[in-house]
């Protein structure tokens, strides 16, 4: 019995300590307005009696200030972008992979993750030098004539200017989450019972027919899956933005970093923490529905 | 097929197929490429060619930023993948072995949440903590950059221990303890060789990870404990340099290395195991 308190003991305490409390402080910190150096103490101790003071000028401002609404509008509206990019790229991807010989699919799977062990820092700092003008990807898009098509929905300012663009953000991002989005699909479609298309086709259904309504609905668990993978870390992103993004793609992530180390002013940074946590927490919710249904199905 | 039937005839189906993937491999590896081939480039402008020249390698190698920051940073991923393993083994312990205990959900929530969290709020409620308690962790620096890394490590190492022990048959363990093996015995002579390979794999995961870190290192860092991710950052934040490049060239030869070498000797056990297993079934039907 001892040792089964000390199993769960030192990783619980552990969590309690590092990841409960801190949390708990940014609560706190939320609903207090910075101080000359630290931020102010939301209780004091007045008469023998606990005085609670509560501000909650952080979030009025959050809700009244244009900017943390825009910001946090964008957030969803690229991660939004990313994720539905990372889906058509990805379904047919993973569908491929999955219908590819059996022979080589462990070898398919090992080079979707094999950029996973190289930096992710340095891989996005790589789109810089395609993007640049003059840089391969660059090129490309010109001699495709693709500007116009960018041009029209906004996803570049200039003709020939990709750098620090919505455009590079969102490249940016949707190669970063890419093989995020594979391989909860993967998983799905290459424990498909192929029987099923045979049946369908049996019965009259064309192929196309078959695909949408057997194939997608049964890989359903493996898109939502996917989504949230993509759809949530994008959300709170901060290194993507900064480096591929510009004057017009001011995202939440980068919003906090700069109440925090610019401003200095932690309650505020706080505040922006916890809203952003309360828009992660809806996507988050349907994530979990889906992993615990599968479990169950599985087991 | 009848013609009615086929969208697309089979030729075009297959071809289509390996187009694709083809096209989503190269998105996957151009620009790992092209840091490889832009790091021989002796124009410093990222994109033209002017030769090839191995001076970013010479300046590289006299960087003392860059040096000492990957010295620091190869420390910690040492010391946060070694610690996370550790807890990601005993929190999976309690997750698979353990069906109630007080607090159970409060747990597993809390194990599963940094993987989902963004990482500027766990770099920012971390800092806020060591600030809040400045007197028991001292300043900020290696250690609390360790904690960090830590925090996310153990998430990741918990998922992949777990997975391992929810596949591994009990019956092993309860052969074991049939034997008269105390429960110590049992984890260290049957679960630990079992979930080895796991442990592995969650050690090299988190060591990545830790060296890869950019933000939560941000929040934790202190004066003069500059990890390798931070130095390139700021470098990167200022436009492209070509030391950078250099830098890539050699983690991703080291990173090559290594991935080859586990996949070769996990290969090699994992053939091993299944010929002991075949053995003691023909030696046992």
């Amino acid at each position: 019995m001892r040792g089964r308190t000390l199993v769960i003991g030192v990783p619980f305490a552990w969590l309690m300590l590092f990841f409960l409390a801190p949390f708990l402080i940014v609560l706190n910190y939320s609903v207090s307005e910075m101080g000359s150096v630290r931020p102010e103490n939301i209780y004091a101790v007045v008469d023998g009696a606990i005085k609670l003071t509560l501000k909650y000028s952080n979030y009025l401002s959050i809700a009244g200030d244009g900017l943390y609404f825009k910001a946090y509008l964008s957030s969803l509206k690229y991660a939004a972008i990313t994720t539905v990019l990372c889906l058509t790229i990805g379904y047919p991807f993973a569908y491929f992979m999955a219908r590819a010989r059996a022979t080589l699919q462990p070898a398919l799977l090992m080079l979707v993750m094999l950029p996973f062990w190289t930096s992710f820092l340095l891989r996005v700092y790589a789109w810089k030098g395609l993007l640049e003008e003059g840089g391969w990807v660059a090129r490309l898009l010109q001699a495709l004539h693709l500007d116009g098509l960018l041009l029209q929905t906004g996803m570049i300012a200039a003709a020939g200017k990709y750098m620090n663009t919505p455009f590079s953000l969102v490249i940016g991002m949707t190669y970063t989450y890419l093989p995020f989005m594979i391989l909860p699909l993967y998983a799905a479609l290459a424990k498909m019972d192929l029987r099923l298309l045979e049946a369908a086709a049996d019965l009259g259904a064309t192929p196309w027919e078959a695909f949408w309504k057997i194939t997608v609905p049964l890989s359903k668990a493996g898109i939502i899956a996917g989504s949230m993978l993509v759809f949530i870390p994008c959300v709170g992103e901060f290194v993507t933005p900064e480096l591929l993004g510009g004057p017009q793609t001011l995202m939440i992530g980068r919003v906090l970093w700069d109440e925090f180390f610019s401003n200095n002013d932690w309650p505020m940074a706080s505040s922006v923490a916890v809203v952003l946590i309360l828009l992660i927490v809806v996507p988050l919710a349907v994530f979990n529905k889906y992993q615990a249904e599968a479990q169950e199905r599985s087991r | 097929m009848s013609t009615r039937r086929a969208l697309f005839s089979p030729s075009f189906a297959i071809g289509f197929g390996r187009g694709w993937l083809t096209a989503g491999f190269v998105f996957l590896y151009l620009p790992i490429l092209t840091l490889v081939i832009y790091s021989f480039n002796k124009s410093p402008l990222p994109t033209v060619w002017g030769g090839f020249t191995l001076d970013w390698y010479v300046k590289l190698a006299s960087d003392q930023e860059m040096l000492g920051g990957l010295w620091l940073s190869l420390q910690i991923a040492f010391m946060s993948a070694t610690t996370s393993v550790v807890l990601g083994c005993l929190a999976a312990f309690s997750l698979v072995k353990y069906s109630r205990f007080t607090g159970r959900t409060l747990f597993n929530g809390m194990v599963n949440a940094p993987l989902v969290m963004p990482e500027v709020i766990v770099g920012l409620s971390l800092l806020l903590l060591l600030v809040a308690l400045q007197s028991v962790f001292g300043a900020r620096g290696m250690m609390t950059i360790w904690l960090g890394h830590v925090l996310l490590g153990m998430s990741y190492a918990t998922v992949v221990v777990q997975a391992r022990l929810q596949d591994m048959n009990p019956q092993l363990e309860e052969a074991a303890m049939d034997l008269g093996a105390r429960p110590h015995q049992v984890f260290l002579l049957v679960t630990l060789p079992l979930i080895s390979q796991a442990l592995a794999s969650a050690w090299l995961l988190t060591f990545s990870l830790s060296l890869d870190d950019v933000v939560v290192s941000a929040f934790l860092s202190g004066p003069g404990s500059t990890t390798m991710p931070l130095v390139i950052f700021s470098r990167a934040r200022l436009g492209l340099n070509p030391s950078v490049n250099a830098v890539a060239t050699v983690i991703i030869a080291i990173v090559a290395v290594f991935v080859t070498v586990a996949s070769v000797l996990i290969a090699r056990a994992e053939r091993r195991r299944a010929e002991e297993v075949n053995a003691a079934l023909r030696a046992n039907p």
